[in-house]
This record gives structure tokens, sequence and C-alpha cells, in this order.
């Protein structure tokens, strides 16, 4: 008797723990249908901030063709979106489909450790090459780009612009002396929202055309530890220009407080005439004031000659196969459709473009809006460079703030540089990028 | 054998929750005394010895987060304390509402840090907020509480301050009813009045509840990172990062040895701070 007590006693209470254990654990993982054999289901991960109806379009053809369901995961956006990502893959928790950004996040993921490798699957040919090369790591194409490209650049309120008899600037101190006369004219010519302090940084990062034109190397230069912001000129004036916008009062007066949404109401009111932000915001003005989307036009952020006027593109992200999936068949065939041009079409079906699209093949339909119009020449005369994220896996994660402090005068340009060039160094020694040790 | 059985049969019932102890609290701690040493993906690891340390000292706005930590910390318990200790005196009175006031300011403890957080945010809006609007129609011009870098830190410790003031009150409430009549009454006898009440009896009587306000403010203040974040994440630019917030952002940048490093130092920095001072009040303490 004693010694079954002996053993029950540790033992229930073992059982107890693991009860208590298991009770707080819960299975979130995609479920198998199994009792069809025909029928599973995929899940997808996607950015919170997406408007859903195009993918869901397309996940209810896919389900009529193929049997698959689709199970739409979402997570934050921005970098608390990018931690779920990281955690995740790491845990082993991941959903099939992984809706990520392309270019340098993706490869600070170490994609070849968690993505299917997609090189030799027939859709990867439906990918447009510039797009390609934002989803390869050491050869190999992981990710299916996801809709758009962006551009980074200013919109400008045209009505505002036709009023005061302003044409588009070509150069920085075209835009500089269109910005006096705005000013002269007693409205914002800059608006400014950094309370969304991602906003702050788009004066640096759309300048990339400019800095690339100016010295071609800069990029891998930068990656490899050879030059940086802040001893490089051309890469110091975009530092130095956003700066100018605040040191000559061109910026609204709550610009700290601002946000981003505020930031689109002074644009299509005219009270704000030039915004310089990324032309993803486009859907968010057609959306919410249809009516005036016809008044904003958009130009590539200027440089200092006009001979190298050109335009800085942001990659579209992209969806990537979860290495651990159990249903990896069943992925494929969605992104086959995902691919094709009837998954393009429906995808797009209630949407407006804001950007060059990512599959060949696919018309871009006419009733495209201005602003998108003002960008599409610069594509056709391929005077665009990609964002600077999207050709280094470099992007300091303290940019936001640093613009934000150079931005708002509590910095200079010279200053903020230095800063950044040191949050670059500690991405690039946690990267383990040669020439940094 | 039997006996040591009988002895010893009780600890079983220990197990659970020095299991549940062990597992989520003791392994944490060692493990991130470990993983601070190290270059960390999560799945992988390399050793790389104090590097992680030297690099989080290294950091450029590490400086401003220690300056706001600390004055974050003093503060805001500093407020506490004084606030608490007066709401505390006037609400331990015989007063009609007391019980109607004392919900009213314990009430903001109950709520939820992001929301409040978010509301305050809303109401500090340099022109559409509430309390500008009002400043306003007072002839004053409010200041942009949360996006001047001079006092946005303030504006934040203000509304922590507000929300944390409650308990700080029902601490003191607590110590000045334990505190015995007789000493009012002997004091009565002397001559004593109002404010030799307050000085003689309640504040040095009232010690316990005094240090336990402190100790727990200005521990809470020093890692103190929900508020901050809702309401100005750590901006404009770095200007209100405190040391919870620097560790926050590199953890978001996949720097997670280095974060891991940062927790330590931060460990390492409450202790240094929190037990000195624990030490320090508690030998001011007085018997009843």
């Amino acid at each position: 008797m004693l010694i079954v007590r002996k053993v029950l006693t540790p033992l229930s209470i073992l059982a107890l723990f693991f009860g208590v254990l298991t009770g707080c654990s819960s299975n979130e993982g995609s479920i198998l249908n199994t009792t069809d054999p025909k029928e599973s289901t995929i899940s997808i991960l996607i950015d919170n901030q997406i408007e859903q109806d195009g993918i869901r379009a397309v996940a209810a053809n896919i389900e009529k063709k193929y049997h698959i369901k689709t199970e739409i995961e979402t997570r934050p956006s921005g970098v608390e979106g990018h931690e779920v990502i990281k955690t995740r893959l790491a845990t082993g928790d991941m959903a099939d489909l992984v809706f990520y950004n392309s270019g340098s996040l993706l490869q600070a993921l170490n994609p070849e450790q968690y993505f299917v490798d997609l090189t030799q699957e027939p859709f990867i040919n439906n990918v447009v090459n510039s797009f390609k090369k934002s989803v390869t790591v050491n050869d190999k194409v992981f990710g299916l780009p996801f809709g758009n490209a962006l551009a980074g650049g200013w919109l400008y309120n045209k009505k505002v612009y036709r009023q005061l008899g302003l044409s588009v600037p070509k150069t920085w101190n075209e835009l500089i002396a269109n910005s006096e006369k705005i000013k002269a004219a007693g409205k914002t010519a800059v608006i400014g929202t950094y309370k969304d302090d991602w906003t702050s940084q788009l004066i640096v990062l759309a300048d990339n055309h400019n800095v690339i034109s100016q010295n071609p190397t800069f990029a891998e230069d930068l990656a490899a530890n050879k030059a940086k912001f802040a001893t490089s000129p051309a890469a110091l004036r975009s530092f130095e220009k956003l700066s100018e916008v605040y040191q000559k009062g061109y910026l609204n007066s709550d610009f700290k407080t601002a946000s981003y949404k505020d930031g689109v109401e002074m644009l299509v009111d005219g009270t704000g005439v030039q915004y310089p932000i990324v032309s993803g915001v486009l859907s968010v003005i057609k959306r919410d004031f249809p009516d005036r989307i016809n008044d904003i036009g958009f130009f590539p952020q200027p440089g200092d000659s006009a001979d190298t006027n050109g335009m800085t593109v942001f990659m579209p992200a992209a969806i990537y196969v979860n290495k651990n999936t159990q249903n990896l068949e069943a992925a494929k065939k969605w992104l086959t459709y995902f691919a094709s041009s009837e998954g393009v079409k429906t995808f797009l079906s209630n949407k407006i473009i804001v950007g060059p699209l990512a599959i060949k093949g696919t018309e871009v339909p006419n009733n495209i809006i201005p602003a998108v119009k003002d960008m599409l020449p610069y594509f056709e005369s391929q005077d665009t460079t990609p964002a600077l994220e999207n050709l280094i896996p470099l992007k300091g994660p303290n940019l936001p703030q640093i613009t934000v402090q150079v931005g708002s005068g509590q910095l200079s340009a010279k200053a903020g540089a230095t800063l950044y060039d040191q949050d670059v160094e500690k991405q690039a020694k946690e990267l383990g990028l040669t020439g940094w040790e | 054998m039997n006996k040591l059985a009988n002895k010893t049969y009780t600890y079983y019932f220990l197990l659970p929750a020095g299991i549940v102890y062990f597992v989520f609290f003791l392994l944490p701690t060692i493990m991130s005394l470990f993983f601070s040493m190290t270059w960390w993906t999560l799945t992988d690891w390399e050793f790389i010895g104090l590097e992680n340390f030297k690099t989080f000292l290294s950091e450029p706005s590490l400086n401003i987060g220690f300056k706001n930590t600390l004055i974050y910390a003093v503060v805001t318990s500093g407020l506490k304390v004084i606030l608490g200790l007066l709401l505390g005196v006037y609400l331990s009175s015989k007063l009609k509402t007391v019980g109607f006031i004392r919900s009213m300011i314990f009430f903001p403890t109950l709520l939820s840090t992001i929301a409040v957080g978010i509301a305050f945010t809303m109401m500090m809006h340099p022109s559409q907020g509430i309390i500008n609007i009002v400043l306003s129609g007072l002839g004053i011009v409010g200041p942009d509480w949360l996006g001047d870098t001079d006092i946005a830190l303030l504006s934040v410790a203000l509304v922590d301050v507000w929300k944390g003031v409650g308990m700080a009150t029902v601490i003191f409430i607590a110590g000045i009813m334990s505190i015995p009549q007789d000493y009012y009454e002997a004091l009565k006898i002397d001559g004593g009045n109002a404010w030799h009440n307050f000085k003689s009896i309640i504040i040095p009587l009232s010690r316990p509840a005094m240090n336990t306000v402190i100790i727990l403010s200005f521990i809470g203040g020093l890692r103190s990172f929900d508020l901050i974040w809702t309401m100005t994440k750590g901006g404009p630019g770095f200007s209100t990062d405190l040391i919870a917030s620097i560790i926050y952002k590199q953890y978001q940048a996949g720097f997670f040895g280095l974060s891991t490093a940062g927790n330590v130092i931060l460990f390492i920095l409450v202790s240094a701070l929190a037990f000195p001072l624990y030490s320090y009040l508690n030998k001011k303490e007085v018997d009843l």
C-alpha cells in the first residue's frame, strides 16, 4: 500500500502539472481536413493593412477550381509585424504561405533556412525580371511578387499648382523656388507627418535615384563598408534636403504630431501642397476622397541636375512558401493560379493600380489615375532606380527616428548621417556581412 | 526509510509550484544571462563574449535613455508620493463623500495602460486635443505636449502619475488608518494643531506606507515601457527613449543577443538602484 502511495503521489502531481500545462497551450496552426482527400486548406499570413478583397476573390476561385480552401491570418504591419514573422519562423509555427517584404528585409530573414526554393517553378517565368532580383538570394528565387511596385517621391495638389502658376520641378532648386511661392501664398509648402515616423524617411529614401546617378557604386560600397552616408557627398545630400525643408520653414506647424491621415487630408483640401511620400498613399486617397483623386499629381524627388531626373522605386512585397509546410503541392497550385493572368485579373478587379505590375502579360487598365500617369514615363524611359533597401540588405532600424530628428532640427544633416552610419554598421555586423569585422 | 518518506513527502506538494517557478522564471533568467553573450537568431547562436554589452553601451541614444529613465522614475515616484500622501490624508478624514472620491481616485488604476495612452495622446494633440482647446478657451496657448522635445517626457510622466496615484493613495490611506488614535489624543492634550498632526504623527508613522510607495513606483518608473511606447514610441526622434524602449527597438530590429544584453544591463541597473534605496528607507522606519 505504501509503495503504491509512494509512486502515486509524484505521479499524480506530475499528471496535474501536465494537465495544467496542456490546458494552457492551444493549437492555432492550420488543421488539415482529412475527411475529404481532394480538399485541403492553405493558410496564408498577411499584413493587416492590406485590403483583403483581392486576395479573397483569388481564394474563392482557387477553392472552386482546385478544392483548396484558404485560411487568411493577419499580423500587424511595420516592425511589429516583422517581429511576428521572425518569431513564428524561428519557432516553426508558420502559415503555409507568408506575405513579407522583398529586398533587404527578405535577406535578413535567412530565406534558405525557412522558405522553399521556387527557382524551377514554371510560374516564376511570369515574373518581370527587374522584380525577380528583389526576391532572389544566392541565385535562388524564393518569392512571388505581390501586386505592384511603388514609387517614392512627392505628391502635389495640382489645383494649387495651377492657381499659383507653378510647374513641376526638375531640380531641387526649382522645388525650393516653388515652395517659397507656396509659402508666400500662405499655404503649407511641404507636409510633414512625423507622428507616423516612417513618413519622415521619404525625403532620404526617395533620393536614392539621385544618389546612385551621381555615385553609381554607392550601394555596393555601403554594403562592403567602403562608403558612408556622412562622407559621400551625394548621399549626405539626401539628409541635407530633409534638413533644408525644416530650416526654411516649409512644414506645417504641427508636423511633429500630425499623422499620415492628417497629411492626406491636408494634401487633398489644398492647405498643404506637396507631400513627400510613397505612392501607396494614392489608394487611400482614392478610397477616402474619390472625387479629389484627379487633383493629385506626382513628381519624383528632384536632384541637383535636371539631366539625371528620375524616380526611386520600391519593389513590391512577395509571397513565400514555408519550408515546413504540410501542403507543398497545394501551395504551389495556389501560387500558379495567383501568377496566371486570370489570377492577376481577379486580384486587381476592385483595385486601382498605383504602380507597375510584377507579373508579365497583364494589361494595365486605361482608367489609371493621373498621379500614376505621371509615373509611367519614367518607367518607359527606364529612368528609375530601386530603393536602396532593394539593392542591398541594409536599412538601419533607427532611420525613422533619425530622420525625425534631422527633419525637426534637433540634429544637423551631417550629425544625422553619422548616426545613421552607426546604425547601419550595427545591422551589418548583426547580419555578418563581409568587410565589417 | 519510512520515517524519511514521512518527513519528505510534503515537499512533493511544492513540486508543481516549484516547477512552474523554475521553468517560467529561473530558467529564462539563466538563459538570458547566457544568450546576452551570444550572437543569436533564435535558432542559432554563437558565443561572442561581452561584445553585445560593448555594443549596447556604445549605443548613441543610450545617454538619452539613461537620463530619461532616471528623470522619469524620479518624477513619477516623487509626484506619486507627494500627491498620494496629500490625497491619503484628505481621504482618511471623515468626509461624507469619501467613498465616492476614493473610487474616483482609484479608478484610473483599473484601466489598461494602452487605452490610457491612446486616450491621452488624442487629448494632448496640439490643435485638436481637448486639453489645448480648453486652455485656449482660457486664453492660454497650450504647448505641443508630445511633439515638443523639451516637455514630451514630462507629459508622459504626468499621465503615468494620473494613472498610478490611486494605488499610492490607497497604500497611504491604509498606512494612515493603522496609526493608533492614542497619538492624536496625546497631541491634542499637548495643544497641537492640524499641522503638528501632519508633521509629527502622520509623516513619521506612515513611513512604511511611504517606503512601499517609493519603492514600487521607483522600480515601476525605471522599467516603464508601455505608456511611453503607446504615446511617443520614444520620439520625437530619440527624445523620450527609455532604456526599455531602446531594448524593445533592438529586439524589433532582430538584434536578439544585443537586446538580451540590454535587458541584463537594465536588470543590474534596477537592482543597483532599488536595493540600496530599499535598505536605506527601511533603516528610517520606526515602530508604531
